[in-house]
């Protein structure tokens, strides 16, 4: 069956994502913010659904939604609301903010119009991976072409959980 | 190929029958606990309600629906409401995905025994379950109240704990269907050894990783010898202290329809899902598959039920080392063996 309302279900999942992005740091309950996390990381593995990598959006789902963010809540449900609701919300560093957002604005318009540029004068197609072989694809990627990224990285998560545990031992 | 018209009138007609069915065997579960938990204990169980107390789980919703709805003055609104709602939405999803039989021909209509067919089943039940946490953190949360609160930090954090041992003991079976498909999952294990044992997963290598799953499905589900989230002699209910009638109804429901769910999953994944002996007439070898997939996942809740009314509770550290120094590296050894296995094979 070919795919139904894709421009409305992409619309309705990036308005979706945009909107838990801006009630994240709008709120000023930190339980309220990171249930608009969870919410822009549930409409971000739609968009990864739409763009036929659901083991991406799976593990979106599993890791971030269902994993990390559960940590987050554990740690802010201990927090007090009464306290933090007294303190101010924004910090006042205009200048840094104002620089960084600028960078990454000039960052996400320059591949924006490199892309459809290249996509323009090449004529060539997305790189459409077939549903059923994603996994497999994602795999051949991670444990071949870029072996020594993802042990690196997985060598820097090891040094953190040893570092959490020394810190939060005093006997070892 | 088949139009978007007819698939949906198709998926809607199916989804409410699932509904139903999973409700009712929610529902009926909840008898079937008190009467198997009260003959253990040498007790009657419920009787009065219709013969052998087969409508008590009527009355009992009648009288959660008329109940007074208290909601306490110290609570946060939103989320106090929210929090049961998003606990049953998680629990009745993951049944979306579940197949039951095989494909059927009705009224001219060739369709799968289950609402969809997709080919990362197994993620989407992953997904869904771990998103189900969210339901009790927030309502222990929300409810503003020391037994609450200490009821959801015990759920989320049992929950993430048990949650590691219980994917990677679904790893190794996935290794060897090679499909995240539950369909073709079970489809791998058809067929016996030497003319009698069946090749369920069970049986075929992964009967390690069968019993990890059981433990960390036991303690994703809150239930005894796990349920420190609601254990009454230290935290009163737990994390669903303050709730009432219908709120406190969707509770329980949700932890019945999470049950059925692991059962539908341990079957599926471990014990051959529909497969079973099948003979007789043309009818009786249309229902058997759906049958003995029933049978199997009756007996698993039968399971749960029989150990609820033997095992004591866990203290609550014994549990955390019990998933991070005995589940996990078991689980961990599982699937490093299953792989070798599996590589040396092929």
């Amino acid at each position: 069956m070919t795919p139904v309302a894709t421009p409305f279900f992409f619309y309705l999942l990036s308005g979706l994502a945009l909107l838990g992005g801006i009630l994240v740091i709008t709120r000023k309950n930190a339980v309220h913010s990171a249930l608009a996390l969870i919410l822009t990381l549930l409409a971000l593995a739609g968009l990864y659904l739409m763009l036929y990598a659901p083991f991406v959006a799976g593990v979106q789902i599993i890791l971030y939604a269902g994993g990390i963010m559960v940590l987050f809540l554990f740690v802010i449900m201990l927090v007090s609301i009464e306290k933090s609701q007294r303190e101010d919300q924004f910090n006042k560093q205009w200048i840094g903010g104002l620089v960084g957002a600028v960078a990454l604005g000039a960052l996400f318009v320059r591949v924006f119009v490199r892309s459809k540029a290249l996509h323009d004068l090449t004529g060539m197609p997305m790189a459409q991976l077939p549903e059923q072989s994603n996994t497999q694809e994602i795999a051949v990627y991670l444990y071949g072409n870029y072996m020594l990224a993802f042990e690196i990285a997985s060598l820097l998560l090891l040094v953190a959980i040893i570092g959490a545990v020394v810190m939060a031992k005093k006997r070892i | 190929m088949q139009s978007v018209e007819s698939f949906v009138v198709v998926s809607l007609i199916k989804s409410v029958i699932a509904v139903f069915v999973l409700l009712t065997a929610v529902a009926y579960s909840v008898w079937l606990e008190r009467k198997v938990v009260g003959h253990i204990q040498n007790r009657w169980g419920p009787t009065r309600v219709g013969p052998f107390g087969l409508l008590q789980p009527l009355a009992d919703g009648i009288k959660f629906l008329f109940k007074e709805d208290i909601t306490p003055p110290h609570v946060y609104k939103t989320l106090y409401i929210a929090a049961p709602m998003l606990s049953v939405i998680f629990a009745l999803t993951s049944i979306s995905v579940i197949p039951i039989g095989n494909w059927v021909t009705i009224a001219g209509v060739h369709t799968p025994l289950q609402i969809t067919d997709v080919n990362i089943a197994l993620l989407i039940i992953l997904g869904v379950t771990s998103m189900g946490v969210y339901g009790v953190a927030l309502a222990g949360w929300s409810s503003n109240s020391k037994y609450s609160l200490l009821g959801g930090l015990r759920a989320s954090a049992q929950m993430v704990s048990y949650e590691i041992s219980l994917g990677l003991s679904l790893i190794g079976v996935l290794i060897m269907a090679g499909s995240f498909s539950l369909r073709d999952i079970v489809d791998s294990q058809s067929g016996v050894f030497w003319g009698f044992i069946p090749r369920w997963n069970i049986f075929h290598g992964q009967t390690v990783a069968f019993f990890v799953y059981l433990m960390s499905a036991f303690a994703e589900t809150n239930r005894v010898p796990f349920d420190l989230p609601e254990a009454e002699t230290e935290l009163v209910a737990g994390y669903h202290t303050e709730y009432s009638a219908m709120k406190f109804a969707m509770f329980f429901m949700a932890e019945y329809a999470n049950m059925i769910t692991v059962a539908c999953l341990a079957t599926l994944l471990f014990l051959g899902g529909w497969h079973g002996p099948i003979w007789g007439l043309t009818w009786m070898q249309a229902v058997l598959p759906v049958f003995w997939f029933l049978a199997k996942v009756f007996c698993f809740l039968f399971l749960y039920i029989w150990i609820r009314g033997t095992l004591p509770r866990f203290r609550y550290d014994q549990l955390m080392a019990f998933a991070w120094k005995f589940l996990f590296p078991l689980a961990v050894a599982n699937l490093v063996i299953t792989g070798l296995v599996v590589a040396l094979r092929s």
